[in-house]
């Protein structure tokens, strides 16, 4: 075992059902050795640094194909990473929620490989129906990367969701789980967003944190997740009657953020140089 | 059942040919090239097939199913070349068919077709568009020949046509496109991607080939198939399979470095076939055929290894 590696951590990742290969690869490319390497580098961050306090685990199913829907904040996806590792640290037996990167990053040298090697294949529905095909737990920010682009005043709102999601749940049968990130806002407070900075290096903008530097602050952070929600059809609906079962998914996110928002502000006081915010 | 193979000289073909004969079939090859130590029961013609001769081979040898190989790539030969070899050679392998009344034709072509693309799905189907017209220029004729031979399924349909879209080959010949890239001891990648590579053994593909072959000649079936071995791994692993030494390079050195220090020489725009993955679905293939492959991603680098 490497020098990087925490001893859970290992025997969670062996835990992990997913199908690898002898040589600890499986059919995505997904590593059990980088696996390893990177849940022991967030394990005392979920724990430590950002103190993640995760509910209603038992919503998500224990094997077999699901659907994680949430909501974005926090200038770059930290909210993905500590909901990867939610469902890693506190389901049993862990679970490897796999996202959908955004296209950039596969184009990009040093993470088109680590999005590939943490199991994280580039945002198309071809691989979002393959994974769920194959009974993966599928995490998917339908708010996209408008959702991470929300200043610190706009932590708590939602913007447009995506129609896909709901036309994949219906093709491939998959439950919904609805999920509410909290604190995403406070540990990357934005103020501006940069976006032709970041069409010139390659990516969709580059966060301005209040302090200048782009590195998350050690604030307490919530994952809540929400009873799974089943909706029936074929996904080729028409886009009205698609429209409602996203507006149903969303207000289910919206009542965990505000019910997660309640909890938060008895948990942490707003950052005192920004004022409460929004 | 009388089997005719184009291109029989090739290191596919050879095998190809061997195991049709072990398997009790007439087997008839066409080939420029020679093969010296040809079994003696295979009845070898060395001519060319965009000559007039190719077309006596077929008239009286009267073949029941053509496993047409006799493809090159951008490696090996020019453009001009590529085209009369590729696309002239197929056209007339499926006009000769048609003509002489073969029930089935097999053209063997590759999973490259599909090309490389930061954001192409990472497993293609046979329904894919053919992206390598975009990525890598080189590979148009070969998408064209794969593209013609496909057309056949509406053009001639009393000819039962098999496209097979094989992903890397490699094994003890230590011959092809993947076999030459990993030729030397150091082998280049571009620093910072490490795209999944599909590669089986060669002794599988001629099975799958033969597979298809005797599929489309005793049972009817038709169409365009993916064919792999086993699960794809990334580049670095194959590299560490095959005892060889990745060498991470940036990727502007890239157009530098092809040829020199030992490393392969490689057209400017394969670049885009060692930054992503090129993987293919095989399930259609195997629920058709019930072609199952019989070496894994270690035995298949390990024959390449240690030939």
């Amino acid at each position: 075992m490497s020098l990087f590696v925490d001893d859970d951590v290992h025997a969670r990742v062996r835990r992990l059902e997913v199908p690898f290969n002898a040589a600890g690869y499986d059919r995505y490319g997904t590593s059990r050795k980088h696996l390893e390497v990177f849940f022991s580098f967030v394990a005392p961050l979920y724990r430590r640094y950002f103190r993640v306090e995760a509910t209603g685990l038992e919503h998500i199913p224990a094997r077999g194909r699901a659907m994680i829907i949430g909501n974005h904040s926090g200038g770059y996806a930290i909210d993905g990473l500590l909901t990867v590792a939610s469902c890693f640290f506190e389901l049993e037996p862990p679970r490897l929620a796999q996202g959908m990167a955004e296209k950039f990053l596969s184009a990009m040298p040093v993470s088109s490989t680590l999005t590939a090697r943490l199991g994280h294949l580039t945002g198309l529905p071809e691989h979002a129906e393959r994974l769920l095909n194959d009974d993966r737990l599928l995490m998917v920010f339908p708010e996209g990367a408008r959702g991470t682009a929300k200043l610190y005043k706009e932590r708590w709102s939602l913007v447009r969701f995506g129609s896909g999601f709901i036309r994949l749940a219906l093709a491939t049968k998959t439950p919904i789980v609805p999920m509410a990130f909290v604190g995403g806002g406070d540990v990357m407070p934005t103020v501006a967003n940069l976006y032709k900075l970041g069409r010139l290096m390659g990516v969709p903008y580059i966060p301005v944190s209040a302090y200048g530097l782009p590195l998350p602050l050690p604030r307490p952070c919530a994952v809540h997740y929400g009873a799974p929600m089943t909706f029936h059809g074929t996904g080729r609906e028409d886009d009205d009657t698609v429209e409602k079962m996203v507006v149903e998914v969303r207000d289910r996110v919206a009542a965990l953020l505000a019910d997660g928002r309640r909890r938060h502000e008895q948990r942490v006081r707003p950052l005192f140089f920004l004022g409460g915010g929004g | 059942m009388r089997i005719l193979v184009t291109g029989i000289s090739s290191n596919l073909g050879r095998l190809v040919a061997r195991l049709a004969t072990a398997r009790g079939f007439d087997v008839v090859g066409l080939d420029r090239r020679p093969w010296p130590d040809a079994p003696r029961e295979i009845e070898m013609h060395a001519v060319d097939l965009t000559k007039r001769a190719a077309e006596d081979v077929f008239r009286t040898r009267r073949p029941d199913a053509v496993v047409h190989l006799a493809t090159v790539t951008h490696a090996s030969r020019d453009a001009d070349d590529r085209y009369r070899i590729n696309l002239g050679g197929t056209r007339t392998v499926f006009e000769l068919a048609e003509r002489y009344s073969v029930k089935s034709c097999v053209f063997v072509g590759r999973h490259t077709f599909y090309g490389a693309a930061a954001d192409a799905p990472l497993y293609h189907t046979e329904m894919d568009a053919p992206l390598a017209v975009a990525t890598f220029p080189e590979l148009a004729d070969l998408v064209a020949a794969d593209l013609f031979a496909a057309a056949a399924l509406w053009r001639a349909p009393h000819l039962r046509t098999i496209v097979l879209r094989i992903c890397y080959t490699i094994g003890p010949s230590k011959k092809g496109t993947l076999a030459s890239f990993l030729d030397g001891k150091r082998v280049p990648m571009v620093l910072g991607f490490d795209p999944l590579f599909q590669a089986m053994h060669e002794s599988d593909a001629a099975q799958a080939i033969l597979t298809a072959a005797q599929a489309a000649t005793d049972e009817g079936l038709k169409g365009v198939f993916n064919v792999a071995g086993p699960q794809p791994l990334p580049l670095s692993e194959v590299i560490r399979l095959a005892g060889r030494r990745a060498l991470h390079l940036p990727e502007p050195m890239f157009p530098w470095a092809f040829g020199r220090f030992g490393l392969p020489r490689l057209a400017a725009q394969s670049l885009e076939h060692i930054k992503h993955p090129v993987v293919v679905d095989d399930s259609a293939f195997r629920a058709a055929t019930g072609f199952a492959h019989t070496w894994d991603e270690a035995e298949t680098m390990s024959s390449f290894r240690y030939a």
